[in-house]
């Protein structure tokens, strides 16, 4: 299992309605890498993205086809269980979207959640806790103040503490959908850093617009259009030497 | 003046800039004066009952049963009625009201059935409460033979409010970003996980707000429960639902237009007595959402 792929998807059609917004997806994520997700707007990188944990079907007029497997199993089986798949694909949003609790409570939601009651006590939470925020690097500066409304973070912490918040599920995925588009340069950075940094323990797919992004973060590349997958290689080859006059003309910014 | 539009240099007003801050004063000054409308007959009637019917307020009053055909004594069996009428109906309305819109706004799906559901709420909302009220004693009073009872006369009630406390409830829990379900969502929560720990603590105070409101309202109906379960003179307390009562806004109508001989202060203190009820209602219905929304969370 270990070298064999992380997510794999054979021929995944989606419907909104009428709307074939994916067109036939074969997509093999590797395992333990970054994965970058890019094309122009609309092109359904997001609803891609949501077909990993099935949140798109929180609307009635979805339809999905096609065979997508996470670690050897067919997520759209029947017998599959949606909190027991969410538990494993985790997913940061574009918005930082801390729950309006404490901080302390964020990242424990999932965890206790996932925990039975006889298994859950308060040194198993403040060990899961610590690990989670310094992961993120977050321990030392929140430690003091656990307490605090996770809603009154800067931007840049939230969205480090939305990821964090996901750590002690043991995710073997983490699906980001532009995770920096709401935070400036600076933080930027520092979530890419740490994107980085958290790499190798998990399955990381990662949505931007942001060129340059997906060259520094990602290790892999796949470039959509209209709801196909034009190319998907190792970023440096997607970047300097596209095989597609599409990506080509894509990546040094002619359309998108 | 010949101060062409180039010329116009530095940021002084001119005649249309001009135009628009006195029109901008005249919209201003109508919205004040119609507020200012909407006040006036609020201290006008609040003016009017404490002059006319502060004198009868008396311990007796509020303590005692009315006596001599209602010409004497106070009406204790009113406020007690009207107690009683206001919390059964609370006790039915506000769950069944409160969990249909959790349904409606958390689970129901998009489609043509929900939509006549909210539709038939929207207009059940404006049904006017005397059609409750003969809804009332066909359904409760004689269809499940309850008899004209506290019961029946809250149940009248709890239909009449049921409508408002549904879409205040959906309206509370619409106002709780998507954002934050997604969240829960994603991290494995189940819908109702979701509801329990991050909607409804941050729409409880609309809810309960939406909830209270409808309260008072069911306080000062009368028709509703002038058929169902209202007594006309009762002056011993009732013991269970089983029981009619009297109630304030029936004993005002009754005193105001029923019967001779009444002193002329005694309407107009049932009225204030009323009014005090519903405005405790509203008032802590309003502290209750000032806490609630400053414990809330974004
Ligand atoms: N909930 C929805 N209902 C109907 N159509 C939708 C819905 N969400 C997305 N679409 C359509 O599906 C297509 C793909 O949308 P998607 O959001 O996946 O694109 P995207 O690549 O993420 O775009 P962006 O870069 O702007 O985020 C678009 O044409 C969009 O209009
Ligand atoms: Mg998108």
């Amino acid at each position: 299992m270990a070298n064999q792929a992380s997510i794999e998807t054979r021929d995944v059609r989606l419907w909104y309605g009428e709307f074939q917004a994916l067109k036939g997806i074969d997509l093999d994520v590797s395992r333990g890498r970054i994965t970058g997700l890019i094309g122009p707007s609309g092109c359904g990188k997001t609803t891609l993205l949501r077909c990993f944990n099935r949140i798109n079907e929180r609307y009635d007029y979805v339809r999905t086809e096609g065979s997508l497997i996470i670690d050897g199993h067919n997520i759209y089986a029947p017998d599959v269980d949606l909190i027991e798949l969410r538990k494993r694909v985790g997913m940061v949003f574009q918005r930082p979207n801390p729950l309006p609790i404490s901080i302390r409570d964020n990242v424990l939601y999932g965890y206790r959640l996932h925990t039975p009651k006889a298994e859950r006590s308060r040194g198993a939470e403040d060990e899961a806790l610590e690990s989670a925020l310094k992961s993120v690097q977050l321990w030392d500066i929140l430690k003091d103040r656990l307490g605090d409304r996770a809603t009154r973070l800067q931007l840049e912490q939230q969205q480090k503490l939305c990821i964090a918040r996901l750590l002690p599920l043991k995710p073997s995925i983490i699906l980001m959908d532009e995770p920096c588009s709401a935070l400036d340069p600076d933080a930027t950075a520092k979530v890419e850093e740490l994107i980085r940094q958290i790499a190798g323990e998990f399955t990381i797919l990662i949505v931007t617009h942001n060129m340059a992004q997906a060259r520094r973060v990602s290790d892999e590349c796949v470039f959509m259009l209209i709801g196909e997958i034009v190319e998907h290689g190792r970023t440096e080859d997607l970047f300097i030497a596209p095989k597609d006059q599409r990506t080509a003309d894509y990546i040094e910014g002619r359309f998108g | 003046m010949s101060r062409g539009e180039t010329e116009h240099t530095d940021f002084s007003a001119t005649p249309m800039t001009e135009a628009s801050h006195s029109r901008q004063k005249i919209a201003r000054a109508f919205l004040g004066i119609a507020t200012a409308l909407l006040l006036l007959p609020l201290f006008a009637i609040i003016g009017l009952l404490v002059t006319h019917g502060m004198s009868a307020i008396t311990a007796e009053f509020l303590l005692e049963a009315p006596t001599a055909g209602m010409t004497a004594g106070g009406i204790y069996p009113a406020i007690i009625g009207t107690l009683w009428l206001i919390g059964v109906s609370l006790a039915v309305a506000a769950p069944i009201g409160i969990m249909a819109g959790i349904y409606l706004n958390e689970y129901a799906p998009e489609n043509w059935v929900t939509r006549m559901i909210n539709l038939a709420i929207v207009n059940l909302a404006g049904v006017p409460s005397i059609v409750h009220a003969l809804f009332g004693v066909g359904a409760f009073v004689l269809f499940l033979g309850l008899g004209t009872s506290i019961l029946s006369a809250s149940l009248t009630l709890a239909v009449m409010t049921l409508p408002v406390i549904i879409a205040s409830t959906k309206e509370a829990l619409a106002s709780v970003p998507v954002a934050f379900r997604h969240a829960s969502w994603t991290l494995g929560a189940s819908r109702w996980q979701t509801i329990w720990h991050i909607v409804l603590p941050n729409s409880v105070s609309g809810i309960l707000t939406g909830v209270i409101l409808q309260v008072s309202r069911a306080a000062g109906e009368t028709a509703p429960i002038m058929f169902t379960g209202a007594a006309f003179y009762l002056p011993f307390l009732p013991q269970s639902v089983q029981d009619q009562c009297m109630a304030l806004s029936m004993h005002l109508f009754t005193v105001s237009t029923q019967v001779p001989n009444v002193p002329e202060a005694f309407p107009y203190a049932t009225a204030l007595v009323l009014l005090t009820l519903v405005v405790t209602f509203n008032f802590f219905s309003i502290g209750l959402r000032t806490y609630l929304r400053a414990r809330r969370k974004w």
